[in-house]
């Protein structure tokens, strides 16, 4: 495979893949959010 | 026993009859990491070791990197390994608050667009003649990571290791210098002043406790040879966030910490010798991670000003530049910024965010990088 062969399709697929995988870990967190919600009685078990 | 007396007091000027004009500019370079370190406070925790470690392997005939000399022990067991830089991000895991990510989650987004220096340096590196592997070791500095550039060029260029560490080091420290006029260049002062509301999302405990969990199944499962790098940092923060391991969370993020950071910094510093280091090439790399750092900045900002503009000017396109790893500095240079044009504008806790994106991402750009350098067959499974 030639340098630039090479170079382009790391690049392409590099910047594409990071945005994809930090795109879903995006959605998982929300869903994560959503899963296991915050609590008022959390705050109060804190405090206490 | 005159030839004795002769041959004993040869042996004490053996050093000074070996000296050559090249490790008498590395020892100058090596001081001038230490005045860096000491004086202007630039990461001194990395660059003290590395500077000693620089003027310590260029003294002649100490063969400190030779086989069996001291710091080559450390070299490999550590470096050669990779473990140091692994352990070092398990302390990074540890301290690193995630938060505010969890709580606007989107920000994320500008994680990865704070990598994107790393691919068009590759692109470049390639264009000035560097090899494949070569390139990718140059290109990682625009992770802004030390850890990072350090596993991947120990990996595919161990003999750039001391440039590409350096420079990502140094470059790291001058952050502050590096962002703002690019932020400037390309935002209008009306973008500048956007306020951006605060963000009040309670988090539970369990979410934090999964979301490192999550994270390192997902994206090792997506870049299996990131693995190391994913699962390293989310199992410090793991501990940190899960509060059932004290002992060990402290441990990482003080004791193993420190110790492999002196112990890296020596390593990092002894392959710095006149005959590897003072190269043109090492000048090119030194160029090429600057040209990283800053255009991760420059499409940070771009990306934000697209967010700005996809959300009706919700979004302040400065905070993209803190989607670097380089945390928080980068997202103080930020919050600095947004208030020399509005002074009630605190844009901290967003670039917060996207700071900690930037950590995850430029973890998981090396990680995405790796696997698709197995896949091309560039290098072994």
């Amino acid at each position: 495979m030639d340098n630039w062969t090479f170079g382009w399709t790391l690049a392409l697929i590099g910047m594409s893949g990071t945005m994809f995988v930090l795109w879903i870990l995006s959605l998982l967190i929300l869903l994560i959010r959503k899963v296991f919600p915050y609590r008022p009685e959390e705050a109060a078990a804190k405090k206490s | 026993m005159e030839s004795a007396l002769l041959s004993g007091v040869q042996g004490l000027f053996l050093g000074v009859l070996n000296l050559g004009p090249g490790h008498v500019i590395m020892i100058l370079v090596g001081s001038l990491l230490l005045y860096l370190g000491i004086a202007k406070g630039y990461e001194p925790l990395l660059l003290v070791p590395i500077g000693f470690g620089a003027i310590l392997v260029n003294i002649p005939l100490s063969e400190m990197m030779a086989e069996g000399g001291f710091i080559r022990f450390f070299y490999d067991v550590g470096v050669r390994t990779e473990v140091f830089p692994l352990l070092i991000f398990i302390g990074i895991g540890a301290m690193t608050d995630f938060q505010p990510l969890l709580e606007n989650p989107k920000i994320i987004l500008l994680g990865a667009a704070g990598q994107f220096g790393i691919f068009i340096t590759l692109l470049l590196a390639l264009a000035v003649g560097f090899d494949k592997l070569d390139a990718v070791a140059v290109s990682i500095i625009g992770a802004c990571d030390g850890p990072t550039a350090i596993y991947v060029s120990s990996k595919f260029a161990p003999h750039m290791l001391g440039a590409v560490s350096v420079a990502a080091y140094s470059y790291m420290a001058l952050v502050p210098l590096i962002q703002p006029p690019i932020i400037r260049a390309l935002t209008t002062q009306k973008e500048r002043m956007i306020v951006m509301g605060a963000v009040k999302q309670p988090i539970s405990k369990t979410t934090k406790i999964m979301f490192p969990i999550v994270v390192t199944v997902f994206a090792s499962i997506l870049a299996p040879k990131g693995a190391p790098l994913i699962g390293t940092i989310m199992l410090g923060n793991l501990m940190k966030e899960s509060g059932a391991v004290d002992r060990l969370k402290r441990a990482s993020e003080n004791e193993i910490a420190n110790i492999v950071t002196l112990l890296l910094g020596l390593c990092i510093g002894a392959t710095m010798e006149a005959d590897k280091f003072l190269r043109a090439q090492t000048l090119l790399v030194l160029a090429l991670g600057f040209i990283a750092i800053s255009l991760d900045t420059a499409v940070g900002v771009l990306f934000g000003k697209l967010m700005s503009l996809l959300t009706g000017g919700k979004v302040n396109p400065l905070i993209g530049a803190a989607g670097i790893s380089a945390f928080p500095m980068a997202a103080r240079v930020v919050q600095a910024e947004g208030q020399k044009y509005n002074k009630k504008n605190y844009l901290l806790m967003h670039a917060m965010s996207a700071n900690a994106g930037g950590q995850i991402g430029s973890v998981i750009a090396a990680a995405v990088m790796l696997s698709v350098l197995q896949g091309m067959g560039i290098v072994g499974g």
